[in-house]
């Protein structure tokens, strides 16, 4: 393999196509390749990390100003930024644990359920051929067309008009389903639209799109023989969904679930404009919280601090599954 | 996305109605939370609602249809609304979502095929280094990108200020990066001047946007068969007509989808736009969804926005079905 390279010419056309086959071996590579490509790498390395050491300096700071001056490596090493986080978020009470619950509870329940549902549709898409497939398809990205954002109107609309109220003689009625008997306006208790369970539903739908065509991409690489083997001996498409397909599917179920939990973990248009109540906030909301309208009143370390606590479980998750996710993310596309 | 061949003849009775079965969940949280809202974004779209009428909301008495108005005053500029212009902004927009595309996706194919060089040092380093920007929240990267090109305190202007000293220019660069409006490249993109914003924010987006395409890439990569490039070589092909003879095609069926779900997610990314700039200087940088988002938040008119939600649905449709197409060609062109 080291022969082919010597037959290039121009060093130009040698460096952008150096080993795009992945077949030199380690001891082939000169040196001054190894260490032209080092160099490379480098540069991209420090590129990538530029503003993150930016967020990390500025989190270990104990001043709450604005840098002036561009600062990479940590001068001082203070957690108060930290300490102030962790103890007291916002100005409203709520704590860092409620915060994080709040997040996680939410996060993991609408990538939950939004893989439930999008393993069925997936499974749909990929095996079967019925009427109207291309246009339910179409529908399913419906989602990804249109941002949460254009829709927070009517979304905001109908989930509000699902509300628990105590009503005056002591019983409950559940709007738009039953109403108080005396006719009274009775005490709130519940409104879907300002729960974590409303905002919940409402994200749901956003995930879609991306899990079921991250889904059915990887159900069309399993080999259908398994299924009709399956058929042979007697079970119905269910049973093999459930028994068959759904265990070899779990790699990448959990890809899935995994890269969209990031997306909610991250959410804070739909819970900003929705929940009310500081009770059920989360940590990407009071990090939004923090950045105000003026650069100048932006509590920075603090900031920065929780930036930091909210992108590193992320992160540290990505990278330990890094290589599930970069096997998962393109199998259907290529080896389908 | 290989259109699925149905192999269960023998239960074709039945896989009339089980495919629509699997769909069910995902149809019936989507029929709720976006058919639903859609066909009410329709309706009020062609009724002057305001902030008055949420409450009761189709029911209000004094709700008025006013027919295609609100369309006709996105169209012709007729809004009361300071540098609107929908053209324009739909023409930014497109450019906006392509520009990064065609940025994104080279650069994440040559990064992921220099960190498949076989024998690279540290390259598990480099791996996990190199996916952090897409862990980090959009509403962070965006503050932090801001911060680097403020015209007083950040490090872009602090980096041109030091460079212009090396060669003999003292003066400090202070360039206004978010209130130029000026564009720096006149005629560039004409109907849309292309501002000093536009360029800040591409090089933030690129910063966020590559790793996920290298991420894809590399994944394409490692399943092309090594067989390929030793049949090649031994054939006498160059490196250079191995990646674009090989390994370029055998990308193609990975990178194209990711190419269109990028554009789409560029078309609508309304956290990183609307932290960076906001649209501004003078709406130069305004997307179709965060200017839609300023209708409802800072004008609540609510029939203007509908409107303008369901114009961008209308344009996002055109544009999902045109890939869409450019999609399914290509995987024709791979099985050919």
């Amino acid at each position: 393999m080291a022969v082919q390279n010597q037959t290039q010419k121009n060093i130009f056309i040698r460096f952008l196509n150096i080993n795009t086959s992945g077949q030199t071996g380690g001891r082939n590579l000169p040196l001054w390749r190894q260490l032209l490509l080092q160099l490379l790498a480098i540069v991209i390395l420090v590129s990538v990390m530029f503003p993150i050491m930016y967020i990390v300096t500025l989190s270990f700071s104990s001043s709450e100003k604005r840098p002036s001056q561009l600062q990479l490596i940590p001068k001082e090493i203070s957690f108060i930024a930290y300490e102030r986080v962790l103890d007291k978020p916002t100005g409203n009470p709520v704590t860092f644990i409620e915060l994080l619950r709040n997040s996680f509870v939410l996060s993991m329940g609408v990538g939950v359920v939004a893989l439930g549902i999008a393993v069925t549709a997936a499974y749909a898409f990929s095996r079967f051929k019925f009427k109207m497939r291309e246009v339910m398809m179409i529908l399913v990205f419906i989602p990804l067309l249109m941002p949460a954002v254009g829709l927070s109107t009517p979304l905001y609309l109908l989930l509000n008009q699902v509300q628990v109220k105590q009503c005056k003689d002591k019983t409950t009625a559940i709007q738009p389903f039953t109403t108080c008997e005396d006719g009274s306006k009775g005490k709130l208790k519940f409104n879907l639209r300002d729960s974590l369970l409303g905002v919940g539903i409402a994200m749901t739908a956003s995930a879609l799109p991306f899990a079921v065509w991250n889904l059915k991409g990887y159900l069309d690489t399993i080999p259908r023989e398994l299924e009709e083997a399956a058929a042979i001996d007697g079970a119905d498409s269910n049973q093999t969904f459930w028994q068959i397909v759904i265990p070899l599917a779990i790699p990448q179920l959990a890809v899935t679930f995994f890269l969209g939990f990031i997306g909610h973990w991250q959410e804070f248009v739909l819970t900003w404009l929705f929940l009310s109540q500081p009770k059920d906030y989360t940590l990407a909301m009071t990090l939004y919280n923090m950045t105000g309208q003026y650069a100048n009143s932006v509590p920075w370390n603090r900031f920065a601090a929780m930036a930091v606590i909210v992108a590193l479980p992320v992160a540290i998750v990505y990278v330990a599954l890094q290589k599930n996710i970069v096997g998962g993310l393109t199998t259907g596309s290529v080896k389908g | 996305m290989a259109v699925a061949k149905s192999s269960f003849k023998k239960n074709k009775q039945k896989s009339v109605v089980l495919p629509y079965f699997y769909l069910l969940p995902a149809f019936l949280v989507m029929g709720v939370i976006t058919f639903y809202p859609l066909i009410y974004q329709v309706i009020i779209s062609f009724t002057n609602f305001e902030s008055k009428h949420l409450l009761l909301g189709l029911q209000s008495p004094e709700l008025e249809f006013i027919g295609l108005k609100n369309y006709l005053d996105i169209f012709t500029a007729a809004l009361p609304v300071e540098n609107f212009n929908f053209f324009r902004v739909l023409e930014f927009n497109f450019w906006w979502a392509l520009s990064n595309v065609i940025l994104h996706v080279p650069a994440g194919v040559l990064i992921a095929t220099l960190l498949n060089t076989e024998g690279l040092w540290f390259k598990k380093l480099y791996r996990a280094a190199y996916i952090l920007p897409v862990v980090v929240p959009p509403l962070v990267v965006a503050t932090v990108w801001t911060n680097i090109f403020d015209e007083r305190y950040g490090a872009m202007n602090q980096l041109l200020t030091s460079i212009g000293t090396y060669l003999g220019n003292t003066a400090p660069v202070y360039i206004r990066w978010f209130e130029d409006v000026k564009p720096p490249i006149p005629g560039f993109l004409p109907g849309a001047p292309l501002t000093l914003a536009y360029y800040a924010m591409m090089i933030a987006n690129f910063w966020l946007g590559w790793p996920f395409m290298s991420v894809v890439a590399t994944g394409a990569l490692q399943s092309i068969p090594k067989d390929l490039y030793e049949a090649a070589s031994i054939d006498g092909a160059t490196g250079a007509q191995q990646f674009w003879g090989i390994t370029v095609p055998l990308l193609r069926p990975a990178m194209i989808p990711a190419a269109v779900y990028g554009f789409t997610l560029s078309f609508n990314l309304f956290n990183f736009v609307f932290f960076m700039t906001g649209g501004g200087p003078a709406r130069s940088t305004e997307l179709l969804v965060t200017f839609a988002y300023n209708l409802v938040r800072n004008l609540r008119w609510y029939g203007v926005a509908a409107a303008f939600a369901v114009i961008i649905f209308g344009v996002a449709l055109v544009v999902f079905l045109i890939t869409n197409r450019i999609t399914r060609a290509t995987q024709n062109y791979q099985e050919a």
